[in-house]
């Protein structure tokens, strides 16, 4: 019974308690930062399956892909950080199941963790190509961890031609970085649009002619039949017997939430682990955050794949295990850097919507959603300041007037102050 | 290896060494500093690490780009004159002994 008051579940845990949280990427690390910062004083596990220690997760397809941050500056914490905080840093290592009659984590080598809270934090994974169209060739990458972009950029640096399969946020932002390496690009997408699932129409646009005009090839409304060659991949044949030459692929097909875990322990998965508006799951004494969590709201389920998630939903689960019961109130945002556009979107925008496009005194644009008269969502490209501002207004759930949003005369200053 | 000081929002001190060639965002989020969120990890597009440096060392840091001018027009706490996105600074010498202080959002 999770809101029953007397349940050991809602006491606050104290300095004889232990905390375990599975999974060491934003929301995990989140998550062990904000319980010491709210009180937190027991016991503390962050358990993560890769070798490398919290690390900055969006500039891997980004900024670090291209060379442009090194390695050691991906580190969310210095080393030192987690002693002083009096953090478990187990890392390598894999938990095998949870025991939640004994409210323990059993790992892959045998080991225990015995919880008073667990917060599963576990992500979520890359979607791999069927067996039937990769066929075992090497050459073949998805993108989610820093091994993942290791294995990469050695490719890339030989040139040649990169096959992206998937025009997601990660495969565009691959193919900007291979372009601007000199490699030959092709992107493969099932739907008629690239970022079909994830932006507006408009924006998607915007975004597919700047590709184009950088000279990164569109195959639409396409499906992979399957990829060519012996041992290493040679190229592609898509449904409708184009052939595509290729050395390497990148599947950008989607994320799944991990959540193996938690199915096998008999907890609620649906999209994600099922947690309710607090962040827990059906079992009290455990929490869940970030990418994997699929949280019960007034309309409808929300699971949500972005670095601002991930450190808003910690913040709540680790005030809400140190007793604060406060409901998640997301506030959307996401970011894409390709090429020389640096996209900012605030809020959710669904087909339907009405748009309208500002043009401004500079070279950016912006795109405003508004559902059945309310804005809900903007989308910066390269309009940093229409982005801040929409953003300013979601939060206040303000509604500019369209008119004044569409006249580009008018300062957005003016805009600051709609109700 | 500056020693820069964070002037908190609450009004507490916290006294770090930082090192060369690391982002002040990166120094900052490393230890913790209360209202250095940092959500875009320093690709300025979130302007959750703002912060506000004496004016005196703003020639020192070099010039801002279009972008974080933009984005510290509309940042959650009002623009100063000596209003910088943390990300976009790199740690020298240059910072030694100097305070950054993080704006009440």
């Amino acid at each position: 019974m999770p809101h029953d008051v007397d349940h050991p579940a809602t006491a606050i845990p104290g300095n004889e308690s232990s905390i375990v949280i599975v999974g060491a990427g934003q929301a995990g690390l989140s998550t062990a930062e904000k319980l010491r910062a709210n009180g937190f004083v027991g016991s503390l596990t962050l358990i993560g399956d890769e070798a490398d220690a919290p690390y900055q997760r969006p500039p891997l397809s980004k900024a670090y892909l291209l060379g442009e941050l090194e390695r050691g500056r991906l580190k969310l914490k210095a080393e030192d950080w987690y002693a002083k905080n009096r953090i478990a840093l187990r890392l390598g290592t894999r938990v095998a199941s949870i025991d939640r009659g004994r409210r323990r984590v059993c790992l892959a080598d045998g080991g225990m963790f015995a919880y008073d809270r667990l917060v599963l934090a576990t992500g979520s994974t890359a979607r791999k190509l069927p067996q039937a169209i990769s066929r075992g060739l090497t050459g073949i990458l998805t993108i989610r961890t820093l091994a993942d972009i290791d294995t990469l950029r050695p490719a890339l640096k030989r040139r040649g031609k990169l096959l992206v399969i998937g025009g997601g946020y990660i495969g565009l932002e691959i193919a900007a970085v291979a372009r601007g390496l000199g490699m030959t690009v092709d992107v493969v997408e099932a739907a008629d649009r690239p970022l079909a699932r994830v932006a507006s129409a408009e924006t998607a646009r915007a975004v597919e002619d700047l590709h184009r005009s950088r000279g990164v090839t569109f195959h639409l409304g396409k499906a992979v039949d399957e990829l060519l060659g012996t041992d290493h991949v040679a190229g592609a044949k898509l449904d409708d017997g184009t052939i595509i030459a290729a050395d390497v692929v990148v599947a950008g097909i989607g994320g799944m939430p991990q959540t193996a875990l938690a199915a096998e322990a008999g907890l609620v998965v649906d999209n994600g682990m099922a947690v309710d508006a607090y962040g827990r799951t059906d079992d009290p004494f455990i929490w869940a955050a970030g990418d994997c969590a699929n949280f019960s709201l007034p309309g409808g389920g929300l699971r949500m794949e972005s670095v601002g998630n991930a450190i808003d939903s910690a913040d709540l689960v680790a005030r809400n295990i140190m007793g604060a019961r406060e409901p998640y109130k997301p506030k959307p945002w996401f970011w894409s850097d390709q090429f020389d556009l640096k996209l900012q979107i605030a809020g959710l925008s669904r087909p339907g919507d009405t748009v309208v496009v500002r043009h401004g005194a500079g070279p950016g644009r912006s795109h405003w959603y508004y559902r059945q008269g309310q804005f809900v969502a903007v989308d910066g490209l390269n309009a940093p300041r229409d982005y801040l501002i929409g953003k300013r207004l979601l939060a206040a759930s303000a509604s500019p007037d369209p008119a004044q949003v569409a006249d580009p005369v008018l300062a957005l200053e003016a805009l600051a102050s709609s109700k | 290896m500056p020693k820069i000081k964070f002037l908190l929002a609450d009004g507490a001190e916290l006294a770090l060494e930082a090192e060369n060639g690391r982002t002040l965002m990166e120094t900052a989020l490393e230890n913790s500093v209360p209202g250095i969120i940092a959500e875009c990890n320093g690709s300025a597009a979130c302007a959750t690490c703002h912060v506000v440096l004496p004016e005196e060392i703003m020639v020192a840091l070099g010039p801002i780009s279009e972008h974080e001018n933009d984005m510290l027009d509309f940042a959650e706490a009002p623009r100063e004159s000596g209003s910088r996105l943390s990300c976009q600074i790199r740690v020298s010498d240059a910072l030694d002994n100097v305070s950054v202080r993080i704006p009440a959002a």
